[in-house]
């Protein structure tokens, strides 16, 4: 089948592909752009490893193709630190210890930072809703509810 | 703050320090297997068979073979010099002719085997053409049930590979003469780990070396470095595994599977790079299920309820092969059955049963989950037999402080059972004090009165961990002060890396943050058993804290040459050493006395180079934490569902070098403990068709479907048999849920229905719930 | 899990999709909209489409908008849309306390109202919703366009009236008057799960008495659809408790459920008896 020239943007930067209409965003996002943060858990758009933020609404990377992304602004895990300093989402989980394997962690950070940005005061109950849309194997989710919540605090006081 | 906190700028043992492992991880640099790639590197796809059961007539490749970017495609003739994939304990002729084949030879015994390898330029080119793999099965009968009449597979192979026995005292004696005797019949649904990385293997062959390297290795790298050198006929110096993050253990990865031989042995025949990502669909039928097992159990009681005897009969779902790890699961449900109960008599015989289902192995908890739900099951049927309360019942039995240590004629993986310390009773007293047990009850009562089906359960157990015989680390303090600690440990995400860095801070008087933990890293050390059984922390800690004071010591020594004093009147704090008496004031630090342990330093005299020691621990036996799981539960008549309004879990480490991340193992290990009380189920149709192989079929409990738990963690009973006192936490949280579900559950059902299996389904509630009504209509 | 190739076209008028979905449906043509089932479908490479036709350029098929007394949903309205406060009134409010109930949060973001329809899942809450209130489904194709009534629309699993070349450029659903109460209620294993029934209620208040009753199912047969025995069991009666369970009694004994591996027919119909009795309940 032929490929097709395609240009992403990620992060702020400009990526080149030529890739097949049938790749996902998923795997361009990784193998063709080289950011690997963005991980593949299911690639049937239930365990949510994948989530990146589409024109600021986390979508999952492995129910799109490459080719429908084109003049989106895409962000992925990589893209949250600014210089040294790590988002609040991700100090959050650091301090209260919201990962062990790490592998789910760039997926609920970017559903966080989609919802946060969205509405920075979710109530209790929708927040719960929100992060029951990744699975987590390892923490038992009642750490990353936490931080999610803490770092919602944290980047309200900072606006 | 204690003299080692302050060595270690309060970063050492019993502190809850952030991880070391979390900055890459949450920025997205970690490297899972599938973020490591080699140039010119080819991707494998598996062609699986899609019957459960079959002899395998005729496989074309030709098709395949002709799509553009393949490179090769195999079947069993092509692999036909590789043995079947060996036990990790090494041969064992009883169960070799039960090994899987890499390829399927001949006949297919599950649906997932493996029969063919596709290798090509893309995954996605891979799948099209493994997609062509013209596959033709003559179907044979199907066997789902364990429990069914030993039948035979072709080849003339019985379908009960073994009958495992393990037992003391005179069973039969005291059933004929007991005051009550009580017989449950159980059982254990099939469910396993499931991590949220599947698995992944990159084979390389570097030619200029002769060394054949796996990444993405995961949990005994050491140990299927030796696995695969013996299967290869190659020397372990031409063999390495090498480990980076990795995405869930659990149990089920890091075990030599089919796939992790192909990407070798494809990487040196094609003499490229081979990578090879599992997808979801084929994790859920290819990798080792679990747990699966039916119990027929009685207990002998005399008229108090003291247990007299257990006498246990379990069928063990096995699938279509046995694995890596032979009839461990079986055997350590085996000898860990009895719980923290005075057992003057027991008897148990596994039925080691061959099915057409995905092969089993272990589980987090392997063993465990499930005997505890069948003893506990046990203990409550004996209450209400006896009309005891279900605390009654359990503290005339428990075991007493004054029985340990308690050696038990009974072995669990492979190791003789001494349950080395513990206050089982006590523990027992504080979790019903913590959860205010008697105002439960009393609101359960109420709440019941009104209508509602409220319930309270409750489950103890006993934890193994720390699997000997023994571990190794090398720990090297570089010039610049940093210190690198060599393990042959592992880690599988559970944070490894900072409980051995705090362990070798408070030991070595650094910071935790100076301390990098090498792990799973087979050219970086020589031996190690690694990360399972809940035997990291003990093990590797242990052997951490023996290197880390021999470099201290060292270190003192070269010290008090340089400053003209005794060693043993300087200490070494935050990195540098002090005299006792003036500790704020730093004489050196420990790179400038690594510099001087440079083999080409004059001062070094005739030390030994290098700031650096290795450390071993060794232990005769595994040291045995426990619990108590106890939860209140409501289910909805209408509907069946259960809501899970309170659950307490009061666990004993010994001692916990960081309770934050314990406390993590423990809140994350209910949550899968919960998914196999509750939700997951690896389930199959007649015809061995597998019926959960998607996320939306097995259902892995999200954040809306985990309870707020409350953990009580103890240091009641440190450990007998290592000096640190520690004893494991990484499966004391998974493994009394699926008891403590039950019995919470049952007790809200009262008289309608008793729990006698597991995963507990609403319309399994409903049906009974609506029969009951009807019948009381 | 990597999809079968295919080739991919985007048009950017209504028009030349339909035009497109002419010539290639008889080559296995698809319409993707969110592709949140069609993707995964493809996943499995249980969907082999040669050609996928993606619509989501397409300005005019975005956007909800009121005509008369219908809300007129565009077909590449999104799930998360119905989230917000922008629809009016209590058939706003309504599609709000559904939403909720579908998939997650993420997958909101991309799947279609319109979409749902077509893909017809017997436990889509939106088919639910467009049987339960009498919608109609907007059927274009080169031929022309067509108003298909709910009731008319699904026919089996996953089956429609839709013609190969046809695509849903619209679903329409009646503005509920300002006292109408509705309740919904579905059960799942775990939340965001597919629905294993689902139970949505509308009535009003003549005087004390209930009129104008809708009872729609879904997940619980194989396709969506009012129980008129319910419906019937409410008319004329006082809301009450008595009158919910005998409504959802009537329900459970109208229905033929279907049956799968874990939900024998028995459990979906006492399922429903339950939830029809609860979203009655809840209706406000």
């Amino acid at each position: 089948m032929d490929k097709i020239d395609i240009v992403l943007e990620i992060n702020g930067a400009v990526h080149e592909a030529t890739v097949e209409p049938r790749r996902t965003l998923a795997d361009v996002i990784r193998d063709d752009c080289g950011l690997t943060g963005t991980h593949i858990g299911c690639e049937h758009g239930v365990c949510g490893a994948c989530t990146v933020l589409v024109d600021g609404a986390p979508v999952r990377s492995c129910l799109m193709f490459a080719v429908q992304a084109e003049h989106k602004k895409i962000r992925t895990v990589e893209g949250l630190q600014q210089g040294a300093a790590l988002h609040p989402l991700q100090e959050a989980f650091i301090e209260h210890h919201a990962l062990q394997c790490g592998f789910c962690t760039p997926g609920f950070l970017m559903l966080a930072v989609g919802l946060l940005e969205q509405k920075p005061h979710p109530g209790d109950d929708e927040l719960l809703d929100v992060l029951s849309s990744n699975l987590c194997r390892c923490t038992g989710y009642e750490n990353i509810l936490t931080a999610v919540k803490a770092a919602a605090a944290r980047m309200s006081v900072g606006k | 703050m204690s003299a080692g906190a302050r060595d270690s700028r309060g970063t050492g043992i019993g502190v809850s320090v952030t991880r070391l492992e979390d900055r890459p991880l949450v920025t997205g640099r970690g490297q899972f297997a599938g973020d490591i790639s080699f140039t010119r590197q080819l991707h494998m796809r598996i062609v699986r068979s899609a019957n459960a059961h079959g002899l395998l007539k005729n496989i074309d490749v030709a098709e395949a073979k002709a799509v553009r970017g393949v490179v090769a495609v195999w079947t069993a003739s092509d692999v036909a010099d590789l043995p079947p994939i060996d036990f990790r304990e090494g041969p064992n002729e009883k169960l070799a002719p039960f090994r899987q084949p890499v390829l399927a030879r001949d006949r297919v015994r599950y649906v997932g085997e493996p029969i063919a390898a596709v290798f090509a330029t893309d995954p996605y080119i891979a799948e099209d053409a493994a997609d062509l793999v013209a596959v033709e099965i003559e179907e044979l009968p199907v066997i789902v049930d364990a429990a069914a009449p030993v039948a035979e597979f072709p080849g003339g192979l019985t379908t009960e590979a073994t009958i495992c026995r393990q037992g003391y005292g005179d069973v039969d004696a005291v059933f004929r003469n007991a005051a009550h005797i009580v017989e449950i019949d159980v059982a254990i649904g099939r469910h396993s780990g499931v991590p949220l990385e599947t698995r992944g293997a990159i084979g390389r062959y570097d030619a200029a070396r002769d060394v054949l390297e796996l990444h993405g290795a995961a949990k005994v790298p050491h140990r299927n470095r030796e696995s695969l050198a013996r299967m290869f006929g190659r020397s372990t110096a031409a063999v390495h595994c090498y480990e980076g993050q990795v995405g869930g253990g659990f149990g089920i990865r890091g075990e030599i599977y089919p796939e992790d031989i192909l990407v070798l042995l494809a990487a040196m025949r094609l003499g490229r790079p081979v990578k090879w990502l599992e997808d979801r669909r084929e994790h859920m039928i290819a990798a080792n299920h679990s747990r699966q097992q039916r119990h027929m159990i009685r207990a002998a009681v005399d008229a108090e309820g003291r247990l007299l005897g257990i006498d246990d009969r379990f069928f063990h779902d096995q699938g279509g092969y046995i694995r890596t790890h032979g009839t461990r699961v079986a055997e350590t449900a085996c000898g860990i059955l009895p719980g923290p109960y005075r057992l003057p008599n027991f008897r148990v015989q596994c039925h080691f049963r061959l099915t057409n289902k995905t092969p089993a192995a272990t589980y987090r908890a392997p063993g465990r989950y499930e005997t505890n739900f069948v003893r506990e099951r046990l203990m409550d049927a004996i209450a209400k037999t006896l009309g005891l309360s279900r605390i009654e019942v359990r503290r005339r039995n428990l075991l007493q402080p004054a029985d340990m240590p308690h050696e038990r004629p009974l072995t669990a993986l492979g190791d003789e059972v001494v349950l080395d310390s513990g206050d089982y009773p006590g523990l027992l007293n504080k979790a019903l004090t913590r959860c205010a047990w008697d105002k439960l009850e009393r609101e359960v009562k109420a709440r019941r009165e009104k209508g509602e089906l409220i319930g309270l359960g409750l489950a103890m157990y006993v934890e193994k961990s720390g699997l000997g015989p023994t571990d190794g680390v090398h720990i090297h303090v570089h010039d610049s002060g940093d210190v690198e600690v060599i393990t042959g440990g592992a880690s599988v995400g559970q944070g490894f890396e900072t409980v051995i860095a705090q362990v070798c801070a408070d030991k070595l008087g650094v910071d935790y943050r100076r301390v990098r933990v090498v792990h799973g890293q087979t050219d970086r050390i020589e031996y190690g058993i690694g990360a399972h059984a809940t035997r990291a922390t003990v093990m590797t800690a242990n052997a951490t804290a023996v290197a880390a004071e021999k470099v201290r010591a060292k270190a003192l020594d070269m010290a008090s040459q340089l400053v003209q004093t005794e060693p043993s009147r300087l200490s070494i704090i935050d990195g540098h050493v002090v005299r006792a008496e003036a500790p704020d004031a730093p004489l050196m630090t420990l790179g400038e006395i690594a510099s001087n342990l440079r083999p080409t330093s004059k001062t070094r005299g005739d030390r030994e180079p290098g700031l650096a020691a290795d450390g071993w621990f060794n232990t005769a036996h595994m040291t045995y934490p426990y619990g108590v799981q106890i939860a209140l539960v409501t289910i909805d008549r209408g509907t069946g569902g259960v809501n899970i309004e309170k659950m307490l879990i009061a666990f004993d480490v010994g001692r916990a070098i960081n309770p934050v991340l314990v406390r993590g193992q423990i809140v994350g290990g209910f949550a899968q403990g919960l998914g196999g009380a509750l939700f997951e189920e690896f389930q199959y149709d007649e015809r061995g068709q597998p019926l959960s192989v998607t996320f939306a079929d097995y259902l892995m409990p999200t954040a809306h479907e985990i309870p707020k738990v409350d953990v009580l963690i103890t240091e009641d009973a440190p450990s007998a048999t290592n000096p640190l006192g520690i004893k494991g936490a990484g499966e004391g949280g998974i493994a009394g849920v699926g008891a403590a579900i039950a019995s919470a559950v049952d007790d809200a059902l009262g008289d309608i229905a008793t729990v006698t299996a597991l995963p507990i389904k609403p319309q399994w509630l409903k049906a009974v719930i609506d029969a009951h009504a009807a019948a009381s209509a | 899990m990597k999809p079968a190739p295919f080739a991919y076209h985007a048009p950017t008028g209504l028009q030349e999709a339909l035009k497109l979905l002419a010539a290639l449906a008889p080559q296995d043509g698809r319409i993707l909209a969110g592709g949140q089932t069609l993707v995964p479908t493809m996943a499995f490479r249980m969907a082999r489409p040669a050609h996928l036709i993606d619509i989501n350029g397409i300005r005019e098929l975005d956007g909800v908008s009121v005509a008369g007394d219908r809300l007129r949903i565009g077909a590449c309205t999104r799930h998360a849309y119905f989230e917000s406060d922008k629809i009016p009134g209590r058939l706003g409010d309504l599609l709000r306390k559904v939403v909720r109930f579908i998939a997650h949060y993420p997958i909101r973001q991309r799947g279609t109202f319109c979409g749902s329809v077509a893909n017809s899942d017997p436990s889509s809450e939106w088919c639910c919703v467009t049987a339960a209130l009498d919608g109609i489904v907007v059927a274009e194709s080169e031929r022309g366009a067509r108003r298909i009534a709910a009731k008319d629309f699904y026919k089996a699993v996953m089956t429609t009236e839709l013609r190969d070349d046809e695509m849903i450029t619209a679903v329409e659903l009646p503005l509920l008057v300002d006292d109408t109460r509705t309740g919904f209620c579905e059960f799942s294993r775990r939340a965001g799960d597919f629905g294993i029934a689902m139970a949505l209620v509308t009535y009003r208040l003549e005087g004390s008495r209930i009129t104008d009753a809708h009872v729609g199912l879904g997940g619980a047969e194989a396709t969506p659809r009012r129980i008129a025995e319910a419906e019937a069991a409410l008319s004329r009666k006082e809301p009450k408790s008595e009158i919910f369970a005998a409504a959802g009694a009537a329900a459970a004994a109208a229905i033929d459920p279907i049956d799968d591996n874990n939900n024998p027919t028995e459990y979906r119909r006492a399922l429903v008896q339950t939830l029809v009795e609860r979203a009655l309940a809840g209706a406000a």
